[in-house]
């Protein structure tokens, strides 16, 4: 009977030591749910293609990939973050920050744009590890902190040109940004962010470092026993992660070809439910970059074809919302039907023992 | 500084009876106490100082103002503890107060003879449905609430939106009785400040003095260990969620009541300060402790802080900046104190041994 409710209870919150039979059944889960959205993916665009006038035309493909870049280079840093169990919500703020900043320097500092754009990302670099100084030294939550910092990046950014916007960046550069490969209509922005993925993907997967986030997602002080210097290790993450938003923050800048404080508004919540989609595990320890980027693209097909249907682009947050959830229920259900079994058999087991 | 000398002052009159049987409960009541009080000490200066600068600032229709102002932020506030303490977060409530709110005035639009009390009832009834949609999948699908809330503050806004398809409610479609409940005041006082007062009291007292609301503290401190002492884990979650959005329908509606002009976008954005709030009054993110009284007086705070700076003359673009800032000192000082008493306790500890 104590059992019984004890197996009905939901885990509330971040509930993070789970039997081992339920580790096993997830993580024999997760290697499908890779391939699902994949698959997903694939039937997404194929459907689109097939049903959806315009959809598979060059220009559509340029603009579609064009609007995936700032999510998908923020979702990198975002899913390793997340693989170790903490969050950074200020993502979106630093490439309001790092936007006016690169505004106001070309307005009224006279550097070169190279320059600056290096500055810039120096900015988001030192913004990251302000996070990070709050989160891995003072000791507190990532998801507090960083709740913070969004509004402090945010109203800093409106401090920075008020309600002003700059727009007179240089053409030739505004033009280089939305530029595709030549012969094809794969935007050039998108190399870059395929060779960082690469990068990310190689160290998340195939070195001893990105070994050590899974092992801090799935424990800290397991991890920081076995010699891993999990302080100093999420100090540099959050680093990264403004690093990576400054990137974002010219990129942003440039292709809209303005400056503004409010650029990028809310984007925190859609790279958080692309990584969610992509499978990572918000308690951290699992997931993994391709599911992440296949759930980038599939979040991006889905909104552009269905707003090429002429659905209300607003309306179209159902979409996000309604994969977010049917992402996170759906594995997990499998999940547990599979460990269902072997779960009430070791408990039987133990409570005769 | 002050404030964390008058915790010390407090907990060294504390000190003397080493009282083994509650040392820890009056400590905790203590610290809660403090926060309570330097969140009023700060409220006392801001105004203070503001008042200094422009006398007006006390005058009585700039407190009305205000009052006015924090009222829907405080009712929001509370009902996020009730499910902060817990160890869960509900990011949904923005979304919620939006379609409540529309809701409210399509329900006017349909039947323009709704007595006011009928569409309140109506209101919070669509906000407690919300909220069984949130802590249904929570409970069924196992997942964390931040990840489940985040999909359905798409979900219930996309819903808002469809809904809406661009249109927009005005004052002129709803009756007179109705909007007048937002500007009404009884003795000077705003009837919306007042309905948020008992808010506070009922919410407040219910988590000090009722059985099922220390269990809630429990259920955050380590959910393991309250499912083990017996306490229905899954049950109370389940209600916390359906509490708070009841509580954001309650705020959606009197949103409706306040402002008469609505569309799909009421209350966007509104979940980060709600959060925000309760986390400067002292809420911990991570469950287990904070006070509905302490929240409320977050939201006041925060209020305050944007009314104040219009009337220091400072850039209002400060405002976010300002409000950032005041989240990293809050849970700063938190951590500072919480690293204080765990001192204090191992010292007590090897003492007793």
């Amino acid at each position: 009977m104590a059992h019984d409710s004890l197996y009905a209870a939901p885990p509330s919150g971040a509930d993070t030591e789970r039997p081992a039979g339920r580790l096993a059944g997830l993580r024999g889960a997760l290697g499908t749910w890779d391939t699902a959205i994949v698959a997903a993916l694939v039937v997404a665009v194929l459907l689109a293609g097939l049903s959806v006038q315009n959809f598979a035309t060059g220009r559509n493909a340029q603009f579609l990939l064009l609007d995936l870049v700032p999510l998908a280079l923020l979702a990198l840093p975002m899913t390793l973050i997340v693989v170790t169990g903490e969050i950074d919500l200020s993502v979106a703020s630093v490439v309001g920050l790092t936007s006016t900043l690169m505004g106001q320097l070309w307005l009224s500092s006279g550097l070169s744009l190279e320059l600056i754009c290096v500055l810039v990302v120096l900015i988001g670099a030192v913004l990251g590890a302000v996070n990070g100084v709050f989160i891995t030294g003072f000791g507190l939550p990532s998801l507090a902190v960083t709740i913070g910092t969004l509004a402090l990046y945010r109203g800093l950014s409106f401090v920075v040109l008020g309600d002003q916007a700059v727009a007179d960046f240089p053409a030739s550069w505004t033009a280089a940004v939305v530029r595709t490969i030549p012969g094809t209509s794969i935007p050039v922005a998108v190399v870059p962010v395929l060779l960082l993925a690469l990068v990310f993907g190689v160290v998340l997967h195939a070195t001893p470092v990105g070994r050590a986030l899974y092992a801090m997602g799935n424990n800290d002080e397991a991890a920081t026993f076995a010699g891993v210097s999990v302080a100093r290790t999420k100090f540099w993450l959050f680093v990264v992660s403004g690093a990576v938003g400054g990137l974002v923050g010219i990129f942003w800048t440039l292709r809209y070809a303005s400056a503004r404080g409010d650029n990028a508004t809310g984007l925190e919540l859609t790279v958080v439910t692309a990584v969610l989609l992509g499978g990572v595990s918000i308690f951290g320890g699992r997931g993994g970059l391709l599911g992440v980027v296949a759930g980038v693209l599939l979040l991006g097909v889905l909104r552009n074809a269905l707003q090429l249907a002429d659905v209300d682009a607003n309306a179209l947050t159902i979409v996000t919302g309604s994969l977010l959830i049917v992402s996170v229920v759906l594995p997990n259900a499998a999940a547990d039907l599979r460990a269902r079994l072997h779960r009430r058999r070791r408990r039987a087991h133990l409570s005769a023992s | 500084m002050s404030l964390t000398d008058t915790g010390a002052a407090e907990r060294v009159a504390d000190n003397p009876p080493p009282d083994a049987g509650r040392p820890r409960r009056g400590l905790t009541e203590r610290l809660l106490a403090v926060r309570e009080l330097s969140l009023l000490i700060a409220l006392a200066a801001l105004v203070l100082v503001t008042t200094l600068r422009n006398d007006r600032f006390l005058s009585g229709q700039s407190i009305k103002d205000l009052l006015l102002g924090c009222a829907i932020l405080v009712i929001l506030a509370v009902g996020q503890t009730l499910v902060i303490v817990t160890r869960n977060v509900d990011l949904s409530v923005g979304s919620i107060l939006g379609l409540v709110a529309f809701a409210t005035g399509e329900l006017f639009l349909a039947a323009p003879g709704t007595p006011w009390p009928v569409a309140l009832l109506v209101g919070v009834a669509l906000g407690a449905l919300c909220g069984v949609v949130n802590g249904g999948l929570i409970a069924v699908a196992r997942v964390p609430a931040l990840v489940i809330t985040l999909g359905t503050l798409y979900a219930f806004r996309g819903v808002d939106y469809y809904w809406a398809a661009g249109r927009q409610i005005n004052a002129a479609d709803m009756p007179r009785s109705f909007l007048r409940l937002g500007n009404q005041t009884v003795l000077g006082v705003p009837v919306l400040f007042l309905v948020a007062l008992v808010v506070v009291a009922v919410a407040g007292y219910y988590l000090r003095s009722y059985r099922s609301g220390r269990e809630l503290y429990a259920i955050g401190s380590e959910p393991a260990a309250a499912r083990l002492s017996g306490i229905p884990v899954g049950r109370r979650v389940f209600a916390v969620f359906v509490a708070n959005g009841a509580l954001a329908g309650l705020a959606g509606v009197l949103y409706a009541a306040r402002f008469g002009t609505l569309d799909a976008a009421a209350g966007s954005g509104l979940e980060l300060q709600v959060v925000a709030a309760a986390v400067v009054g002292g809420v911990a993110i991570f469950g287990g402790s904070g006070s509905a009284y302490g929240a409320a007086l977050g939201a006041v705070l925060l209020t305050t802080i944007g009314s104040s700076l219009a009337v220091l003359r400072i850039d209002p673009f400060w405002q976010q900046a300002v409000v950032g800032a005041l989240i990293l000192a809050a849970i700063g000082l938190d951590r500072l104190l919480a690293l204080r008493v765990a001192a204090r306790l191992r010292g007590r500890s090897a003492h007793g041994a």
